[in-house]
């Protein structure tokens, strides 16, 4: 059996996947709380049409794409805010609208579908160097950025109310997370894919709050799911050949269900 | 002497759509108070108590918070706010007790507001006197409703503020664990001079425990002292002759 350590693209690939994984499973704890995991899913529709747009106009799609994001994810804050709509009605609204810019995209320019497809289903082993780097600044920020505002987020999350009397500018706050989570979901987007990366923000999560005792905990718990499911999936998928994107994610699937049996067997 | 005015209602009108909420309400809270706000249901009394604390803004008038207008006040440090359903919490929630009364600290620290060593004997301190320093390391939604309630209090305090809000604090909490509530309230507003604005139903807890009492129906109707409100005639009204008030103080 050969060591998968001794290729660069393996190399590239667990270092930008941990390093992407991470800072979305601790993200993902703050938004399944607030129950506002969908917003994941709904960016990653619309990075469909940051993609379509960034190939069209042959600039890098990671960067058209974090900027459609980062003001995707504002439009929906001002949605919910200014026009009164439900979380989820404002994430439909504009998730839609993603995915129809892509689809117009794509039909206009007819010659890209294979790059796309890759975006699509995600390909974390044909990563290049440049993007690595990209991504780990990004991850870096993002990881930096939860620390600094970590007990803010922390009360947002917990009592949004009690916030505001506490002097936390919570709209800022919200948008502030709005954005890492844009962010997060276009670093995700090159490791699993368009049609997979909210699970990156929600499963691990979800997994951890199974048998976190405490907000720190969690935290910890997540990362520490993300990173492994990650190496995991990788490992599995060299040796298998199995798509690494659908085996990080379907690993991570099962060690949800391990902790939730474990929760149910511990506290029924 | 008289006590100082620490929070000032001037002339407070509250409209949402076409639906008048609150109509002109005016009246002040003096430092050492324990007033309750109370009224029939829709009467407005949340909607006075977010509209105090500037979480909304009123249609028409003026609020006044430790002598600064609302929209300019900085000192959050100095009150403490327990929302109605604060123990409507998700079972699942992975928060301690110890962090959720470190929350309370939040208003007093500068950006990036990290906790310090030095931080534990404060939220120690707020843990014993709501009586619950045994629980620091369980989690909230392993609590009984009594129990949570008392958690928001020690977040409330955790500062010690100078004015404390309570909405409807023990609504779903038994008999029992209520009355130990107000005793609770009562001692840290004798014994610290802690004032407490509390919205309440409960006609025993005003009875009881309250020395001011304000009643509200989209217009104040009544505001006064808690002998005051005992013999009032408003009182009557609001009884629809239905119970006979019996007032006392311990």
């Amino acid at each position: 059996m050969d060591n998968f350590l001794t290729y660069a693209f393996m190399q590239r690939a667990l270092l930008a996947g941990i390093g992407v994984s991470i800072p979305c499973a601790i993200l993902g704890v703050f938004l399944v709380l607030r129950r506002d995991a969908m917003i994941g899913h709904g960016l990653a529709h619309v990075t469909f049409g940051g993609v379509a747009l960034g190939l069209l106009l042959s600039v890098a799609p990671l960067l058209v794409t974090l900027g459609v994001s980062v003001v995707a994810a504002l439009g929906i804050l001002k949605l919910k805010e200014k026009a009164g709509l439900y979380g989820d009605t404002a994430i439909g609204i504009v998730s839609s609208l993603g995915m129809a810019l892509g689809i117009l995209l794509v039909s206009l320019a007819g010659s890209f579908n294979v790059d796309l497809f890759g975006y699509l289903f995600g390909n974390v082993l044909a990563i290049d160097p440049e993007e690595v780097w990209l991504s780990l600044l990004l991850a870096a920020g993002v990881l930096a950025t939860s620390i600094l505002f970590y007990q803010e987020f922390f009360f947002l999350t917990f009592d949004p109310e009690s916030a505001r009397t506490s002097g936390i500018r919570v709209r800022r706050l919200e948008s502030l997370m709005a954005v890492l989570a844009a962010v997060t979901i276009v670093l995700g987007m090159k490791v699993v894919g368009i049609l997979l990366v909210s699970s990156l923000l929600v499963i691990p999560a979800a997994a951890s709050l199974q048998v976190a005792r405490s907000f720190k905990q969690a935290l910890v718990c997540a990362a520490l799911l993300a990173g492994g499911t990650t190496i995991g999936g990788l490992v599995i998928s060299y040796y298998l050949d199995w798509p690494p994107s659908g085996t990080i994610v379907a690993l991570s699937g099962v060690f949800f269900l391990v902790l939730f049996f474990l929760r149910k067997s511990l506290r029924p | 002497m008289a006590n100082e005015t620490l929070i000032s209602v001037e002339n407070v009108s509250f409209r949402y759509g076409e639906t008048d909420i609150l109509q002109d309400v005016s009246f002040g809270i003096a430092a050492g108070d324990f007033l309750a706000l109370t009224g029939p249901n829709g009467s407005g009394k949340t909607t006075l108590i977010r509209i105090v604390l500037g979480l909304l803004k009123p249609s028409a008038g003026r609020i006044s918070l430790l002598g600064e207008a609302i929209d300019r006040f900085r000192e959050w440090n100095r009150i403490g706010y327990v929302p109605q359903k604060a123990t409507n919490v998700d079972p699942l929630f992975p928060a301690t007790v110890r962090e959720i009364v470190a929350m309370g600290l939040l208003s007093q620290k500068p950006f990036p507001r990290f906790l310090r060593a030095a931080d534990e004997p404060g939220i120690n301190r707020a843990l014993e006197r709501v009586g619950m320093a045994g629980l620091k390391n369980r989690r909230i939604g392993e609590l009984s409703g009594g129990q949570q309630q008392r958690v928001f209090i020690a977040r409330a305090i955790v500062n010690t503020p100078d004015v404390l809000f309570l909405d409807e604090p023990t609504a779903g909490v038994d008999a029992e664990t209520q009355t130990r509530f107000y005793e609770m309230l009562s001692e840290l507003n004798r014994r610290e001079r802690l004032t407490i604005v509390l919205i309440t139903h409960d006609f025993s807890v005003i009875t009881k425990h309250v020395n001011k009492v304000a009643c509200l129906n989209q217009r104040l109707f009544f505001h006064g002292t808690h002998e005051e409100f005992c013999s009032s005639p408003v009182v009557q009204e609001l009884l629809q002759g239905e119970h006979h008030l019996v007032c006392h103080r311990h």
